[in-house]
């Protein structure tokens, strides 16, 4: 097929992407940009097989296979509530995907000779196209690396909390300053392949080291940033190609990822470096978990909360990791539809980073069919918490900690929190009195208007909802 | 020389238009918008296809890194697009719901 013919159809697809994203602006047009998005996929595929520098089908048609095969896989088994490792996993895969990608241009070039010793010989396409090349491998490298420390983390497969030792930023330094210095190596004396692979092995470490000290409260951050890299991986691998469609959407899956990260940063009230590198503010003071508590708390039991819920005209539920790790979706939407039958208003308050990634509650509730015009940003739903009879607080912690507005000294003070505190009464489902990612006690739980139910969020939830439903 | 100046160019310029298309986005599609531009990322595998398929070399090596690239590539494709469809028909189911049990 003509080079221009592929070139336009590339455009298409490009545009396709564009229109895509554009649908995704809104709930109502949401799965035709999806598909919009798919359709442009297809597309570039399809012309890219017919391109005539593809001389040989085997590889191609079995490794589509094999990947198609186990993308649809995971796709149709995954449960809404894994999907943060779900799309930690999908986004080493576009890293694991670029870094195949270059080292496959860097090896075909090696061994046809194409590269020069100096770099200033070859040309400036030669210099453009080994930077794009080392560019995509260290970022596809720890893309695919971090990627999979952030899965297994999110599965539990090792421990979500901080993993460090003495010394660790050192050698993150070395390392990533290492992985910078062969790529430069590189582009001067690009005939010798040790410097290519001591990169990409510096890279990959490096993934690894930079994932493993954020513990889980800002995994947000982490899978919005690593969907970045996984698009400026492959903007770069489009450099090493010179192919436009490459460029376009790498770029515009890494401004998304960028936005993400941005949003998810100002709504802990950290900046990036400080996730990335920092642990937690130092605390003035080491508050006592005691001294808080100590003989404040006051719990109920789900027939008792059923009491103040009959009497309540406004509910907001607030939910948190909690309700993930208990499977307690689709209880709070039948609690939810009793109090609505009982003609009492329900809305639902939602942090930008309660869950393990950007919008993980409103997937959850979704799942569980609640309306999505029920689902209250934090912006909107702090100014009604005042004029609310019940806030029912479930799995969440750190997002509701009133030490964020009111304590100086706090390490978490500035964080945008939902001020639940605010209205008439707090119930609080919690397993116990353990404090959240941050450490820190939380005074919420020791407010005269709060009520704990201490116990699994799914079962106290039901029996929140059956205790109503006697009430009748 | 003048490709590579276009090139860049379109670089700079998509990356304005992603930061203009992605602002609209409501933080209740964060999610779905995170999946599905991570399964558009997956074109990479326009790559992966040339570098398995193509290729002056004739190197196994190179054909074995190609197909390694299609395997994460099309996972990435195909796993990327049906999970937010997924996602998505959650969200779109409410509202032939109506949307509103109140």
């Amino acid at each position: 097929m003509n080079a221009s013919v592929i070139h336009l159809v590339y455009l298409l697809a490009a545009s396709l992407f564009v229109f895509g994203i554009k649908g995704l602006t809104k709930p109502r047009t949401a799965v035709r940009g999806n598909f919009l998005s798919a359709a442009g996929m297809l597309l570039a595929v399809v012309v890219t097989l017919l391109d005539q520098q593809i001389l040989s089908y085997g590889y191609i048609i079995v490794g589509l296979l094999i990947g198609g095969g186990l993308g649809a896989l995971l796709a149709t088994r995954v449960q809404m509530t894994a999907m943060p490792q779900m799309v930690a996993l999908l986004n080493g895969c576009g890293g694991g995907a670029s870094l195949g990608v270059a080292a496959a241009a860097y090896y075909d070039s090696l061994f046809s000779g194409t590269y020069t010793s100096v770099a200033i010989a070859g040309g400036l396409m030669q210099l453009v196209g080994l930077l794009a090349t080392a560019l995509a491998s260290i970022i596809g490298a720890l893309t695919l690396t971090g990627s999979l420390v952030a899965f297994g983390k999110l599965q539990e497969l090792i421990p979500g909390k901080s993993i460090g030792f003495p010394g660790l930023k050192a050698v993150n330094a070395i390392l990533f300053i290492g992985a910078l210095l062969a790529a430069v190596a590189l582009v001067t004396a690009p005939q010798s392949s040790s410097l290519f692979i001591a990169m990409i092995v510096a890279a990959l470490i490096l993934g690894v080291l930079l994932v493993l000290p954020i513990g889980g409260a800002d995994m947000p951050v982490v899978i919005a940033l690593l969907n970045s890299y996984s698009g400026i991986a492959a903007a770069a691998a489009g450099f090493i190609m010179g192919n436009s469609v490459l460029i376009v959407s790498g770029s515009l899956v890494g401004a998304s990822g960028l936005i993400l990260t941005q949003i998810m940063c100002q709504a802990m009230n950290r900046s990036l470096a400080n996730v990335l590198f920092g642990v937690m503010a130092e605390a003035g003071e080491t508050v006592d978990a005691d001294e808080v508590y100590a003989g404040k708390v006051s719990s109920a039991s789900p027939d008792e909360v059923a009491m103040i819920l009959e009497t309540a005209q406004r509910v907001v539920i607030v939910p948190g990791f909690g309700l993930a790790m208990a499977q307690a979706q689709h209880a709070v939407r039948e609690l939810a539809d009793e109090l609505q039958n009982r003609g009492v208003e329900v809305a639902y308050a939602i942090h930008p980073v309660a869950g393990r990634m950007p919008g993980h509650m409103n997937v959850l509730l979704a799942e569980a069919e609640v309306p999505y015009d029920q689902l209250v940003e934090m912006e909107r739903i702090n100014p009604t918490f005042e004029q609310t009879d019940v806030a029912i607080v479930i799995g969440a912690n750190d997002v509701t900690n009133p030490m964020a507005r009111e304590d100086k000294g706090s390490p978490i003070y500035g964080m945008p929190i939902l001020n639940v505190d605010k209205a008439k009464t707090v119930v609080v489902v919690k397993r116990s009195l353990s404090p959240g990612f941050a450490g820190l006690p939380n005074p919420l739980f020791a407010n005269d208007n709060t009520l704990m139910i201490f116990g699994d969020g799914k079962q106290a939830v039901l029996g929140l909802t059956s205790a109503l439903a006697e009430a009748a | 020389m003048e490709l590579i100046v276009l090139l860049i160019a379109l670089f700079v310029l998509s990356l304005f238009l992603g930061v203009e298309l992605i602002t609209k986005v409501p933080p209740t599609l964060h999610t779905p918008l995170m999946s599905g531009c991570n399964a558009i990322s997956g074109i990479t595998l326009v790559g992966a296809l040339l570098a398995a398929g193509g290729g002056q070399a004739n190197s196994a090596l190179v054909g074995v890194l190609g197909f390694i690239a299609i395997i994460f590539a099309s996972v990435n494709v195909v796993g990327g697009f049906w999970v937010t469809n997924r996602m998505l028909a959650m969200f779109n189911r409410k509202t032939a719901r109506g949307g509103n049990p109140l």
